[in-house]
């Protein structure tokens, strides 16, 4: 997943020696920590064996889950690339008034879990299933993770460039597609390849949908079999899929470098003239967000009126979203003190180590849940009975699904402590403890708590590991809302979304600024 | 600073006297029986230890068994964690965590998952007193566990799509070709597997295959029977193999999802008219087998199963002299098949529908 560098962080990219034996001493656990649903999987398929793993995979079920689980990867993250490539040209590039607002208004649905968008179709249209409707209602939720660092590139891209392909001749179809889209490439590969992991990690939405994927197969097994061999064998599958996705985007992305010598005079391109074409542009974009922000309200607020019974029942509902905070909570300062390091051997101690190390924990992040919580469930029965069933497994299964998220933040908040400041410090006499209290952690702060705040709101909308592993009583907004749909209890339903999205709202909020904020020159 | 240290001392004895009292029972009686017994005669809280919290899992109704927690918590002081989940999720859960699981008492919508359990051996005898509350019927010959409650399988269909007349006799009809995507079930559901089984008791492994394989090229699969009802109201398609409440409780609701559907009894002993039996049991390894067994009691006894009745469940009541809620369709009138619960193989039945692709 290919993340805007912090600016900052070219002051800091010098070479040192090697890193600190303290510091490898912490980093070497995270990585080995979050490749353990990874782990667990290989080596519970070498326990099951070749003749245990043929019945097991090479069957017509598996193939039919191959296909759709393709199918739909492909349909939905060709539309996002398609409309989040457009969306964001259209923003950027454009005449377009208003701009800030329309990026912030096209980011929205990020804070609309896919698993209500998919609630909220339904309820306008009942019935809707299939191929077709997995692919609306992903691609409405998951497009502004092609839009956003598209966007984020074509702000910072140089416009000499397309300007001396005008002076050569060519129109403005040509220079987008012979010189604009090149420079995208990596922007647009990213993307896809985050649609692409979210799509094989769904199960809400597509489930509501009634179109079988591996996601939903693995739940299946797991509802009929629990822990089994045919379970973890769907997951490795699964496994393998999104391995064969990241690999895809890394030799799409190319080594191809597009970037400009020296940061320069940051001149912003010239926008194409919309012209008479102003309003009909408005218009689509409102439809756009009509079908993406405007069905799910509308059937959220559909529900929640519908019921006389009190539909707002805050006696059952303030426990749930006490859960709810205490396990975001738990897991957001978890992920910030483990990422903390590695975010540190990161950004001070580059070198092919501290890359490698880094890069395999957004490898193994790219499990889905339903992985991880299935193999966690696995293993911990088997070897570790002590943590099976505890809030602490539930937290380690968010840590490892979302220390990316803290990671390209804690990158930036230490990239925001330049070590010249440091050795300023230490100059002046302070120890190498006072140093990093009194100086690096408070220049770091603002970014320590956007990583925070970014586990804390994905573990508030995570379904599937939290399905498998919450200890005995445990029940978050996610598994309230997703026992209501499953009863097709939509009024008890609505609350939970409402809470979901408006803990979501601050999530896509920090995503957009630090898209905006990563591609300032 | 009195208070709290008698407190503590209060606790700290407990935590020594129960299992004290636990093995001296079991000592006295010379095996797991004695226990339940003392619990269990008279319907006698006494003996119970306010002080224990029950890890209950739960594959029933989560409104349903919250009623009947709330009640025996409020009668007794005993507390109950519930950890929800479905039938053959806790059953195989039950059946990996072995003896060191934290579980004491497990209840089903469906008996499929009670027999795996059981056949794992992992449940204790049902105390005599808990089983006399319940006719012979709705107990496995084994008597480790108990029927709490049952409900019957049905073919809802809409009546615009489906006339009487057309309506198939059995269920094995379905497999016709002119049912051709016009039924659809929850293969995924435990409700489902669960009729499944009895199928296969009832007509043997040939017939149920291709009766699964005709599920799977012909028919169409919902989530679940909720799903699948209002697949069936809103006309998706013209029918559904479901079980009775589901229809009954949203009857009793708005209509919204049922409102253009009827329900279709099989009746004449066929396999679908498999009455299925919900299911209780004590775990053998339950650190609290006198609390345990009393909840089991509480929930078959009178208090228990009226509450059931007078529920939004919908699901038939089972306990001796407690009448069904009077909205259903009597019990004694469906011409269900007699089936012996411990009997019906969830395992066989999973491994036919992969075999099938339906899993």
């Amino acid at each position: 997943m290919p993340q805007t560098e912090p600016a900052a962080g070219a002051a800091v990219r010098r070479l040192r020696s090697l890193p600190p034996l303290r510091l490898l001493a912490l980093c070497v656990p995270v990585t080995a920590f979050a490749a353990v649903p990874l782990v667990f999987i290989t080596f519970y398929s070498y326990e099951v064996g070749w003749d245990g793993i043929r019945p097991l995979v090479f069957r017509p079920l598996i193939a039919e889950l191959l296909g759709n689980t393709l199918a739909l990867c492909g349909t939905a993250t060709g539309c996002c690339l398609v409309l989040g490539t457009a969306l964001a040209w259209i923003v950027e590039r454009t005449s377009l008034p208003w701009r800030g607002m329309w990026l912030a208004l096209l980011t929205a649905p990020l804070a609309i879990p896919a698993f209500i968008n998919s609630y909220a179709w339904i309820t306008v249209r009942p019935g809707l299933d299939g191929l077709a409707a997995s692919t609306i209602v992903t691609t409405l939720s998951y497009y502004p993770f092609v839009l956003l660092p598209v966007a984020a590139t074509l702000r910072g891209l140089d416009p000499a460039l397309e300007e001396s392909a005008r002076a050569l001749g060519s129109g403005p179809v040509r220079v987008f597609a012979r010189v604009v889209l090149p420079q995208l490439r990596t922007a647009m590969a990213g993307g896809a390849l985050l649609v692409a992991l979210h799509l094989l990690a769904e199960f809400g939405a597509i489930e509501q949908l009634r179109y079988p994927t591996f996601t939903t197969a693995i739940i299946a097994q797991y509802e009929s079999t629990f822990a089994s061999a045919a379970a973890n064998m769907l997951a490795a599958v699964l496994v393998l899929c999104c391995l064969a996705f990241v690999t895809l985007e890394v030799l799409v992305r190319g080594r191809a470098r597009t970037a400009r010598l020296g940061a320069g005079a940051a001149r912003p391109a010239v926008p194409a003239r919309l012209g008479w074409l102003t309003g009909p542009v408005i218009v689509l974009l409102l439809a756009l967000l009509g079908l993406a922000i405007g069905v799910p309200a509308y059937s959220v607020i559909h529900w929640l009126t519908y019921s006389t019974v009190g539909a707002w029942d805050l006696a059952a509902l303030l426990p749930v979203l006490g859960t709810t905070a205490k396990l975001g909570a738990l897991a957001a300062v978890a992920a910030v003190a483990i990422g903390f390091p590695m975010a540190w051997l990161a950004v001070r101690y580059r070198s092919i180590v501290s890359t490698v190390m880094e890069r395999s924990t957004y490898l193994a992040s790219s499990v889905p849940g339903v992985v991880v919580g299935l193999s966690l469930v696995t293993a911990s029965i088997r070897y570790a009975r002590p943590l099976y069933q505890t809030t602490t497994l539930a937290v380690a299964a968010y840590v490892m699904l979302f220390l990316p998220r803290a990671m390209v933040n804690l990158r930036a908040a230490i990239g925001q402590a330049p070590p010249t400041l440091d050795e300023a410090s230490r100059a002046l006499g302070r120890s190498a403890l006072a140093t990093f209290r009194r100086v690096t952690v408070p220049l770091a702060a603002p970014g320590m708590l956007s990583a925070a705040a970014l586990v804390f709101l994905a573990v508030t909308t995570e379904l599937t590991a939290t399905l498998l592993l919450a200890p005995t009583g445990t029940h978050t907004l996610a598994t309230e809302f997703w026992a209501a749909t499953a009863e097709i209890d939509y009024p008890r339903a609505a609350p939970y979304a409402v809470c979901m999205i408006a803990l979501s709202l601050p999530a896509a909020y920090l995503l957009l600024r630090q898209s905006t904020r990563g591609a300032r020159p | 600073m009195l208070i709290p240290a008698t407190t503590a001392r209060r606790r700290l004895l407990a935590m020594l006297t129960v299992p004290v009292v636990g093995i001296l029972l079991t000592a006295c009686g010379g095996g797991s029986g004695a226990t339940p017994e003392a619990a269990a005669s008279g319907g006698s809280t006494a003996a119970l230890d306010p002080n224990v919290t029950l890890v209950l899992y739960n594959a029933q109704h989560d409104t349903l068994t919250k009623e009947w927690v709330a009640a025996f918590t409020a009668k007794t002081g005993v507390k109950v964690e519930i950890r929800q989940g479905s039938d053959l999720t806790m059953a195989n859960q039950l059946v990996a965590e072995g003896s060191a699981s934290p579980a004491d008492v497990f209840l089903t919508e469906n008996s499929p998952a009670m027999s795996l359990v059981e056949n794992a051996g992992l449940f204790a005898p049902i105390a005599p007193a808990t089983l006399a509350q319940v006719p012979a019927e709705y107990v496995p010959s084994t008597r480790n566990w108990i029927g709490i409650a049952a409900r019957s399988t049905v073919l809802a269909y809409n009546p615009t799509m489906v006339t009487e007349s057309d309506l198939p006799k059995s269920i094995m009809d379905l497999q016709d070709p002119k049912w051709k995507n016009r039924y659809g079930a929850a293969p995924k559901g435990a409700d489902f597997q669960a009729i499944v089984s009895a199928m296969l008791e009832l007509k043997g492994e040939a017939a149920t295959s291709a009766w699964l394989t005709a599920l799977k090229n012909n028919g169409q699969a919902f989530s679940g029977n909720s799903a699948a009802m209002k697949a069936v109201n809103a006309g998706t398609v013209a029918s559904a193999v479901i079980y009775h409440y589901y229809w009954y409780a949203d009857q009793a609701k708005t209509k919204e999802n049922s409102k253009n559907v009827k329900l279709h009894f099989f009746g004449n002993q066929d396999p679908g008219a498999f009455v299925s039996v919900s299911g209780g049991g004590v775990l053998k390894s339950s650190k609290h087998p006198n609390e345990a067994q009393a909840l089991v009691n509480f929930i078959t006894g009178k208090e228990g199963q009226t509450i059931l009745a007078n529920g939004t469940a919908f699901e038939y009541s089972v306990g001796q002299g407690v009448a069904s809620n009077p909205a259903l369709k009597p019990l004694s009138e469906l011409g269900a098949p007699a089936v012996d619960e411990s009997k019906l193989n969830s395992q066989k039945v999973t491994q036919l529908m992969t075999t099938a692709g339906l899993l």
